[in-house]
Order: C-alpha cells, then structure tokens, then sequence
C-alpha cells in the first residue's frame, strides 16, 4: 500500500506552470514556488511539434 | 470607429490573464470591442467576428501575442491598447519575482528549488499530459488544473503515478489542499484527522468549508479529477490517494466525494476501502445510500451532510447543520410562497447538480445545460425556460472567456437578463471564495442585483450561498454583509439554500 513516497511528512514546495494568480498565492503564504516562463513548444507551430515528438521518441 | 493593434512576436500570456485584461479594456469609455490573446485559430476567429481587420493575421502563429482594440477614435484605441500592455508587463514582473529569472522548462525551475515534489499545471490541455508526463518522470507529484486532456492520457499518466506512488490529480482538478497548502481554488481549512478524497471540485470546497465551520479540520483534500471513477480510469487515483490517508497517522477517517462511479469500479473501490482500518463516509451524488451503507460505510445525504458525518465520526463540532430547519422555515414563511419559474446560476458544477437533483422532486421540468437525471437538456444554454438550473463553468460558456468564479461579467449579464424576466420568481446563486477566486464577488453580485432589480415593478426575489471560511482571503462576514444589504437570501451552505427554496414552493 503506498505512502506516496512519504508526501504527508514533507514539506511541499512547488513549481507551477501556467496562471500566474496560483503562484501569488503561494508566493502570499510563503511556500516555496517558482514560476515557469512557459511557451508552447515550436512556437505553437503544429508540425514541428510532431516532428520534435517524433524525435523524442 | 478606429482601430489600434500591437502584435508581439513570441510572447507567451496565459489565457486567464489574456481574458482579464480584455474585459477590462470592454469597460473603458468609448472603446466598442477588445480581443486580447495568442494568435491561435479561435482567437483569429474571433477578430474577424468583430470585425477588426489586422493586416497580417496570416502571419500570426498561437505564440504571437495579439492586443486589438476598436473605438471611437484612434486615440481612445490607442490608449486602450498601451493600458494593456502596461497591464501585462505588471504581470511579468509579477511572475519574474523569484529573482531576475524565470526559467523556460520544469527542469530549470528545479535547479532553483531542488526540493520541489509537486508540480501544479493549468497550461493550455493540448500541452499539459506532455508537462505532467515530465514532472512523474521526475517522481514529483502533479495537481494537473487543466482540461481538454484525453480519456486515454489520462489513464497513461495515472498508471505511471501509481507504479511510481505518486499522486496524479486531475486532469481538470480545480481543488486540493497537501499538507495544508491550499492549491488553485481551495479554501483556508483548518487541519484535524478527516481525510478527504473527491473527484469534484466545488463539492471538495464545499465539504472542507463546512467541515471548518461544524468546528472540524482536515488531514489532506486530495482532489482526483472528475473522470477517475469512469470505467477506463477505474479509480486509479481515488484508491491510490485513499490507502495513503489510511497509512496516515494524522488521518481518523476518510470521507468520499463523487458522482455515482460506474458499478464494475464500485465493487472494486468497495474492496479496497475495506481493506482500511478507518471509517469511510461516501457521499456519490445522487446515488442510492443504501448501497453504501450495506456494504459497511457511511453514507452521505448531501454535501453538508457529509461535512456532519464525518465530523460525528472523527468527535468534534456540533452536529446538526448550520442553519436549522425551523429558522427555514422562519426564512420561506417571510419569503412568501414562489410565483414563479426557478432559476439557478451556478459557476460550481457540482453545486448545480445537487440542486438539480433535490429540487426534481418538487419541480418539474427542469432544464439544464448539464441535466441530471430526470431533468431536461436546455436547448440554449442562454436562455432560460420555465425553471432552468445552469453552470456557468461548462464548455460553452467558458470559450474565450474566464470561469466565472473569477470572471463575473458573463453571469451578471445572465442576472440581469434573469431579473428582466417577468415569469421568475427566485433566482439561486453560489458565492465561492478561497484562494484562486476573485477578490469581492459580493460586490460584483451585488451591482448586478441593483441593475436587476430596476427592470421590473416586482424583481424577482435573489438567494446566495456561500461556500467559504472565515480565513479565506477574502473578508467572508464582509462579503456575507454586502449581499445582506442588497436584500438578499443568504445562506452558509448550499444545501440549505435548497431547502430554503423547496419550502418556499411548498408554501403555495
């Protein structure tokens, strides 16, 4: 049975991606969270993330 | 009639924010339209649907950054549009605050903070498994905010968390509280040894607020996701979250939110949930409690009913609800009987299926975007007939525009066009606070309840309830009191505000 690697005994620290408003109010209560400046991959470009996809794979 | 733009190649702004400051810009003098967002199809779409011409739209890719305003002169769009890129860089600055860097990728952002173990995600759907599959990969634990995740995703990355013991919440999870961190829209609880499991946000909210309020606390809120107890997903995260809060000394017992899961994943959950030593309090919407109960559980009636339960079960606070019956009663009988169609206007989901499924049995039809059993399909979700339930958190209302919860515009305007309708007689409405949600509501509420209520000799009368704590980020008695002013019904839960609403129709 798990214990999820012992998550209720640590302390949480975040790394948040996306609506900036979640981060604040980490950031408010003072957990440590840090912000990803994340972009769409391929600049959104459809075909080139399939391709890069491919690549990785 | 002018028109103003800026283009920003390669800038990448969530939608949310997007949306936030678009709307802004809709309420400034003389500005007629306003789009602000990525150049993706919708948002292009959108352009030529308001007619603002942009000379090299066929250039634009989803990572440009559009900023379009039309008013009524080059002037006034031109100020709108540099106001909305002032607003932006705001924003940046506020995201850059770790230092003078924010880095790319999951993996930069941990190099600055090592000990990171949860990853929370709200990026657009089509991105988001990609980001989520990185963080287990890491072993860190993911809250994926996110919808528009697939079915089959979702099993993937839930199958990965649990060979790896991890927790996948979500896709599509609004709520949950780890360790007493409350992450996107959550409310300030209190901690104590009730360990709650739910695949429905708002109904996760609204527990934790009650357990909070009865005078309880929690241990965790481990929010699942609204499709974890589907056939195909079959409780992976429900089960895996519920045998942690059963190893977990500071959890007492385990109480269960959810939509009636499909029957070959009920036997299952059963069998598992019996193998733990604590007491299990279910509450499956709308689901037979029989059921529960023979198979040894406790069941739950509603939502405020499973805050009592499990706060008798777990020996504390007081144990009847917060509003009792006889003082509903005192409420309808000076309400006086509906005249009336019922319309409620919900931006929680689950809120607005238990109202759906109590008030079934004393009104019929009713129409829904979202019907429950034995209630009806509206066929425009923007109007309203007879007595129409809706949630204006769903798809269709949510295109190109934030979730109401922190965005009012859309369910004002639906307050007011509800108020101008001379065949309603109640209108029913949920206050959600707590982190993630907008700062005063109340207010919001209350400006379109003033308009409202000028549209007609007789206004329909208005009911609020409020799901939410006394530490939340907002001023909670604050918010309570301006509704109160505006001669509003206000309720501390939303299954007395039902109830409310059933003894006023019993009153004709």
């Amino acid at each position: 049975m798990s214990d999820l690697n012992g998550l209720f005994e640590q302390k949480i620290q975040v790394i948040n991606l996306g609506l900036p408003a979640f981060y604040k109010d980490l950031q408010h209560q003072e957990i440590p969270v840090v912000q990803v400046d994340w972009n769409p991959p391929a600049r959104g470009n459809k075909k080139l993330q399939s391709l890069l996809g491919k690549l990785k794979k | 009639m002018a028109t103003a733009y800026k283009i920003q190649k390669d800038t990448y702004h969530d939608s949310v924010t997007l949306m936030l400051i678009a709307n802004d810009l809709k309420q400034l003098d003389r500005i007629e339209e306003a789009m602000v967002g990525m150049g993706t199809d919708y948002n292009l779409d959108s352009l030529k649907r308001l007619k603002i011409n942009l000379p090299e739209l066929n250039k634009l890719t989803p990572s440009d950054l559009i900023i379009a305003v039309k008013g009524e002169t080059e002037d006034v769009a031109e100020q709108a549009v540099e106001m909305a890129e002032n607003k932006l860089t705001e924003q940046t600055q506020i995201s850059s605050n770790q230092g003078d860097y924010a880095p790319p990728t999951q993996r930069g952002a941990a190099s600055i903070l090592p000990g990171a173990n949860l990853v929370l995600i709200s990026i657009p759907g089509e991105y988001a498994a990609d980001e989520a599959d990185k963080a287990l990969e890491a072993n860190r634990h993911v809250m994926l905010f996110s919808d528009n995740v697939s079915l089959e995703e979702e099993l993937r990355l839930k199958n990965k968390a649990v060979e790896r013991e991890l927790l996948m919440m979500g896709p599509d999870c609004g709520t949950s509280i780890i360790n007493g961190v409350p992450l996107a829209f959550a409310n300030a609880i209190r901690r104590g040894p009730i360990g709650l499991v739910a695949a429905s946000g708002t109904g996760l909210q609204e527990c934790s607020s009650l357990i909070h309020q009865l005078g309880g606390g929690i241990s965790q809120a481990i929010g699942v996701g609204g499709r974890d107890l589907s056939e195909k997903i079959a409780g992976k995260m429900t089960i895996q979250a519920a045998q942690a809060l059963g190893k977990d000394p500071q959890t007492e017992l385990i109480t269960l939110i959810s939509k009636p899961p499909d029957e070959a994943v009920l036997d299952r959950l059963f069998k598992e949930l019996k193998k733990l030593d604590k007491p299990v309090v279910i509450y499956f919407i709308g689901a037979d409690p029989e059921l529960i109960e023979k198979n040894g559980f406790t069941a739950a009636t509603d939502l405020e009913d499973a805050a009592i339960k499990s706060c008798q079960k777990a020996g504390i606070g007081k144990l009847t609800p917060l509003i009792a019956q006889k003082t509903l009663e005192e409420y309808a009988r000076k309400a006086g009987p509906i005249k009336g169609y019922l319309r409620g206007l919900y931006s929680g989901g689950t809120l607005c299926d238990e109202a759906q499924r109590i008030l079934i049995k004393d009104l019929q039809p009713i129409f829904s975007n979202t019907p429950v059993e034995g209630c009806q399909q509206l066929e425009d979700p923007y109007l309203s007939q007879a007595h129409t339930i809706i949630d204006l958190g769903e798809d269709e209302f949510t295109r190109g525009r934030a979730h109401p919860m922190i965005d009012p515009t859309l369910r004002k305007e639906r307050l007011i066009q509800e108020m101008s309708d001379p065949e309603v007689g109640l209108i029913l409405l949920d206050l959600v606070l707590g982190y993630g949600a907008h700062p005063d509501m109340a207010s919001e509420l209350q400006e379109a309840i003033i308009e409202g209520r000028k549209q007609l000799p007789k206004p329909p009368a208005v009911a609020v309830s409020i799901c939410g704590t006394e530490e939340d980020p907002q001023d909670y008695q604050q918010q309570r009191k301006i509704l109160e002013k505006s001669d509003v019904y206000v309720f501390p839960s939303h299954v007395s505000m039902v109830k409310f609403t059933q003894l006023c129709l019993n009153e004709d």
